[in-house]
């Protein structure tokens, strides 16, 4: 019901429309309220950085953010509890982008903590009125697969949990935010869809992998690779979160190449392991909990997963700016 | 092997300058006059990585020629008719029969279009989707052009101007048992619907002698589905599906262009397709007429 009472005044307030000195000083006080959820991950705090000079951010994690600007304001709360769901109503956020599951630790996704999240935080979106939703899912939900040279589109079936059952709740995020996207016209919902994410702040597997000495990798297999950079999925954020913008899209950086020349790019020695002994290594060194990889995983060293980046570029007027070799060297 | 882009970076300097010697070695093998053909190709597409979209690099076409050549030229004697059919630039799909058990038609097909054709092109082969299984030959077929099948993929290839190799009897026209050579069997309605689609020129051919490569007298299809392959063949006189060194004879007809909707009903595309169908049969019989010998 907010929505209406604040639409006129909000034309006015657009960051980017403030050029001079004295409408930026005439913005700043009615600045466009955001809010931040899985702000302490590594992509919510490069997001809350860039944003800060602009709008008014409000963070929500679970986790301490002690490195965050002096003007965001950080609550330390999981968005279940019903002291961040009271912080929310109070705050009234104009925006709101949700850091999905596949930019933080899909680990810490215990008994469906992910899909009671995200319910909440699209009910707390209704009842606030808040007039844009920006959720950050991932190109992965598509699944690598054999045919991957076909470059899939928005509409393309995400059978990523296929062989990756631990993404079918990223799955479930997804499609509750896309009928969320039809049931609620007022508010501007807008699903981002980006390849792997790199990137000095990123803690996900593949920046972790391309950090390695020495990856290993399936034998007799090269899977073509995209990547962008973390600095590009930030300039798609901030499209996304311009009126207007409302959809799916897939962010992609600007070309892909085969694993093995991105990590000769990179300088590191490739460890060729036959796929049955990489499958069997990996479950041992999980079962003794040295590591946290899940088996399924193994299946992006195998098949490519390519998507098509152009409804992006079309309607948001994204284009990367970082080249792949930049983006798999920045790490 | 780096070069090859097999994915290991040599760990030390002596591998390093063996494998490059390897390399060299297999190139030093390559025709000039092929090279140069290779060298021609398309490079426009190519990316900071030195990879087309689909992930082809001419180079490494350059490390497999010498042993394709030596297939053509010295093994199977290749012997081509109407490569001057062949378009020099823009789209087109290459529709014929397939035949032999093991797949060296569209390896012939694709090493005749890249020497004799009047401007090189690189033949975009639609493989089996199960080979994307198998370590090394899924990492050479992508790197050299050849895709799995699939008509998102293809109609992408054909929008990138690229030359498509389809055999639209699929897994039943190489499995063909001796008995049934050179009998085309059913044609699926994918390919004219890609081509009406694309509006892609369609260009017949037919391969003579493939079929004698390695006659199949039986095909036990238990264990087939049990080994999950497409067929069993028992060959025979060799026992092993290895070609025999049949001379192979590939006819290539005049490019048909075809006007219609991509959605158009199935009995109006089937008698498009039969048309293809006709052309490519009739390809067939008057090459095995003209064919003195099998093996000469």
């Amino acid at each position: 019901m907010t929505t209406t009472s604040t639409k006129p005044a909000r034309a006015k307030t657009q960051p980017a429309a403030a050029s001079s000195g004295e409408r930026r000083s005439a913005a700043r006080l009615a600045r466009p309220r955001v809010l931040v959820t899985g702000a302490a991950s590594g992509l919510g705090r490069v997001l809350c950085r860039r944003l800060h000079r602009d709008y008014d951010v409000i963070s929500l994690d679970a986790r301490a953010f002690p490195d965050r600007p002096k003007d965001v304001e950080h609550h330390e709360v999981d968005l279940r509890r019903k002291a961040a769901q009271t912080i929310v109503k109070k705050r009234r956020p104009e925006l709101v982008v949700h850091i999905g599951p596949m930019h933080d630790d899909l680990v810490r996704n215990v008994g469906g903590a992910l899909l009671e999240t995200t319910a909440t935080l699209l009910r707390l979106v209704e009842e606030v009125g808040a007039r844009k939703l920006v959720v950050l899912s991932s190109a992965s939900l598509y699944g690598p697969s054999p045919t991957s040279a076909a470059f899939l589109s928005e509409d393309a079936p995400l059978l990523g949990g296929q062989r990756h059952r631990r993404m079918a709740d990223a799955i479930g995020v997804d499609m509750m935010v896309q009928s969320f996207f039809w049931r609620h016209p007022d508010t501007e919902t807008v699903i981002l869809r980006p390849v792997h994410v790199t990137g000095p702040h990123q803690q996900n597997l593949v920046s972790q992998y391309l950090r390695m000495e020495r990856p290993p990798v399936m034998l007799g297999f090269d899977p073509m690779l995209q990547v962008v950079h973390e600095d590009d999925l930030l300039d798609a954020i901030i499209l996304a979160l311009q009126p207007g913008a409302r959809g799916v899209f897939n962010i992609t950086g600007p070309t892909q190449a085969p694993l093995s020349r991105i990590l000769d790019a990179r300088g590191a020695h490739a460890l060729p392991i036959p796929g049955i002994l990489l499958g069997a290594g990996l479950a041992r060194l999980r079962a003794l909990r040295l590591t946290r990889t899940s088996v399924d995983e193994l299946v992006h060293l195998k098949y490519a997963c390519l998507v098509d980046g152009a409804r992006a570029d079309r309607e948001l007027g994204y284009v990367p700016r970082r080249s792949l070799k930049d983006a798999v060297t920045d790490v | 092997m780096a070069a090859l882009g097999l994915g290991q970076q040599p760990a030390s300097p002596w591998s390093m300058s063996v494998l490059s010697r390897v390399t060299d070695v297999i190139e030093g093998l390559l025709d000039p006059k092929l090279r140069a053909r290779i060298d021609a190709l398309p490079r426009n597409n190519l990316n900071e990585f030195g990879v087309d979209p689909f992930g082809c690099d001419p180079e490494i076409i350059k490390l497999i020629a010498p042993f394709m050549s030596f297939l053509k030229d010295r093994y199977f004697r290749v012997e081509t008719h109407g490569a001057e059919n062949i378009p020099s630039d823009g789209r087109f799909l290459l529709i014929g029969n397939h035949s032999g058990q093991l797949p060296f038609d569209a390896f012939m097909i694709g090493t005749t279009v890249l020497t004799e054709a009047p401007k090189p092109r690189l033949v975009r082969s639609m493989v089996e989707r199960w080979s994307a299984d198998l370590p090394f030959i899924s990492e050479l077929f992508v790197r050299s052009g050849q895709i799995v099948g699939d008509p998102r993929v293809c109609t992408r290839l054909l929008e990138a101007e690229e030359a498509v190799l389809v055999f639209p009897e699929g897994a039943k026209g190489i499995n063909k048992l001796f008995s049934q050579r050179y009998q085309l069997s059913n044609f699926g309605h994918g390919f004219m619907r890609l081509a009406l689609q694309a509006k892609a020129p369609i260009v017949p051919f037919a391969v003579i002698g493939a079929e004698e490569q390695a006659p199949a007298i039986a095909d036990i299809r238990p264990l087939a589905r049990l080994l999950g392959l497409p067929a069993a063949p028992i060959i025979f006189p060799q026992m092993l599906p290895l070609p025999l060194p049949t001379r192979y004879r590939i006819w290539f007809g005049e490019p048909m262009e075809f006007k219609g909707h991509a959605d158009d009903d199935d009995d109006v595309v089937a008698a498009q397709v039969k048309k293809v169908k006709n052309t490519v049969q009739r390809m067939v019989d008057h090459g095995l007429k003209r064919r003195p010998s099998v093996f000469f």
